[in-house]
């Protein structure tokens, strides 16, 4: 179980961990999203070791937003107490249909770079990444909607013990003008830390599990190991597309345990 | 300046390794440990029973870990796991104090206030 979990994971992140606790293993959705938490960290951290030394990912946007993720997380982890089971399973259906969507699309490179901006100059976030041509500057723009967004993104990732990645890039990508490379791996150097506040507050309320959070979390860091080999050698397109729709069916039983 | 920076990246990025690594160590340990002493586990997920105290708090998970209870074990792994990215921003509060970049010094230390707050009281 754990294994084919981690495999699953590994190539997708922790959007599946909850969907296949609570539905297919019937855990109680507190004690999934506690050993998702915990698992989204392992693989964030373990990614972003690799990417921080490529020197893709801008710290100082990184840190920044994190004031907006980790507050978010808080207030998600909050909520939790106050919500209904059937209401969370339908806000994360919600959003599963989303990221469905999300990784569908195809990402263009916004970063048609226009001129400085204010907050961002005085931040100091523009700077410049690695590319086969040297290296490319690049100027941050929407600072204040990319913050808002990210505040989203913390409450998503505290309420639903996954990592926001798709809320992240949107913030970064189309808000932000972060290029493309730059906003993946900052937002998967930004996941860990918002993983991180979230999972400390499911922790002391009790929401973590040893036992089942044992499991996972080794299942998931095999697998994402198997996984980024697998992936080297696999069709990403056609890989992306048999995702998509595994979540988006993952997504509409969500909901429909929800409304049950 | 930009060396420093690189070798600011270098150790951030082993720290989160050794980090992870270590975090699985603690809780495949405890896993055996676990599994050694229950070997079918019966514990009923379905229904959401909030952990006992000593599974909860820092102290608490720490003297279960030395008691070398498999379940205690695997909890002082998660913490390990949690408190990796918390080092990784402490770490770059003193990156930028080294670097004399005082906005950034005050937003990273309200990040670590954010996290340790979460982690050890405040909106339970």
């Amino acid at each position: 179980m754990a294994g084919f979990l981690g495999a699953l994971t590994g190539l997708g992140g922790g959007v599946v961990i909850v969907p296949l606790l609570t539905l297919v293993f019937g855990v109680d959705i507190h004690y999934a999203i506690g050993a998702a938490l915990v698992s989204v960290i392992a693989t964030s951290s373990g990614a972003a070791a690799a990417y921080v030394r490529e020197g893709y990912s801008n710290v100082r946007v990184g840190m920044f937003l994190e004031i907006a993720t980790t507050t978010g997380a808080l207030v998600g982890a909050a909520l939790v107490l106050h919500l209904r089971v059937s209401m969370i399973s339908i806000i994360f259906g919600v959003v599963l249909l989303y990221s469905a969507y999300a990784s569908m699309t195809e990402h263009a490179d916004s970063s048609a770079n226009t001129g400085p901006d204010r907050i961002a100059t005085w931040l100091k976030m523009d700077s410049a990444y690695p590319t086969p041509n040297g290296l490319q500057s690049y100027h941050v723009r929407g600072v204040p909607q990319g913050f808002g967004l990210m505040f989203v993104a913390g409450v998503l990732s505290g309420l639903l013990g996954i990592g926001s990645g798709a809320v992240k890039v949107l913030a970064m990508d189309k808000v932000m003008k972060l290029p493309f490379k730059v906003s993946t791996t900052t937002s998967n150097f930004m996941i860990g830390v918002t993983a991180a506040a979230g999972a400390g507050v499911y922790l002391r309320r009790g929401y973590i599990d040893p036992g089942l959070a044992m499991p996972v979390m080794l299942g998931v860091l095999a697998g994402s190991l198997i996984g980024a080999r697998m992936l080297a050698g696999a069709k990403v397109k056609v890989l992306r597309m048999v995702f998509s729709g595994v979540i988006a069916v993952l997504a509409v039983e969500m909901i429909y345990n929800g409304l049950k | 300046m930009e060396k420093t920076e690189q070798r600011m990246d270098e150790i951030m990025s082993r720290l989160l390794r050794t980090g992870v690594i270590l975090a699985a160590v603690f809780v495949l340990a405890g896993g055996v440990v676990y599994l050694a002493r229950h070997p079918t586990p019966v514990t009923n997920y379905r229904v959401f029973q909030e952990e006992p105290e000593k599974l909860r708090t820092v102290s608490g998970i720490f003297h279960e870990a030395l008691a070398l209870h498999g379940r205690g074990l695997i909890q002082l792994g998660l913490l390990i796991l949690i408190a990796t990215p918390i080092a990784r921003v402490a770490f770059s509060v003193v990156a930028f104090l080294y670097q004399r970049d005082w906005t950034y010094v005050l937003v990273t230390l309200i990040v670590l206030g954010l996290l340790v707050y979460s982690l050890l009281g405040g909106a339970g």
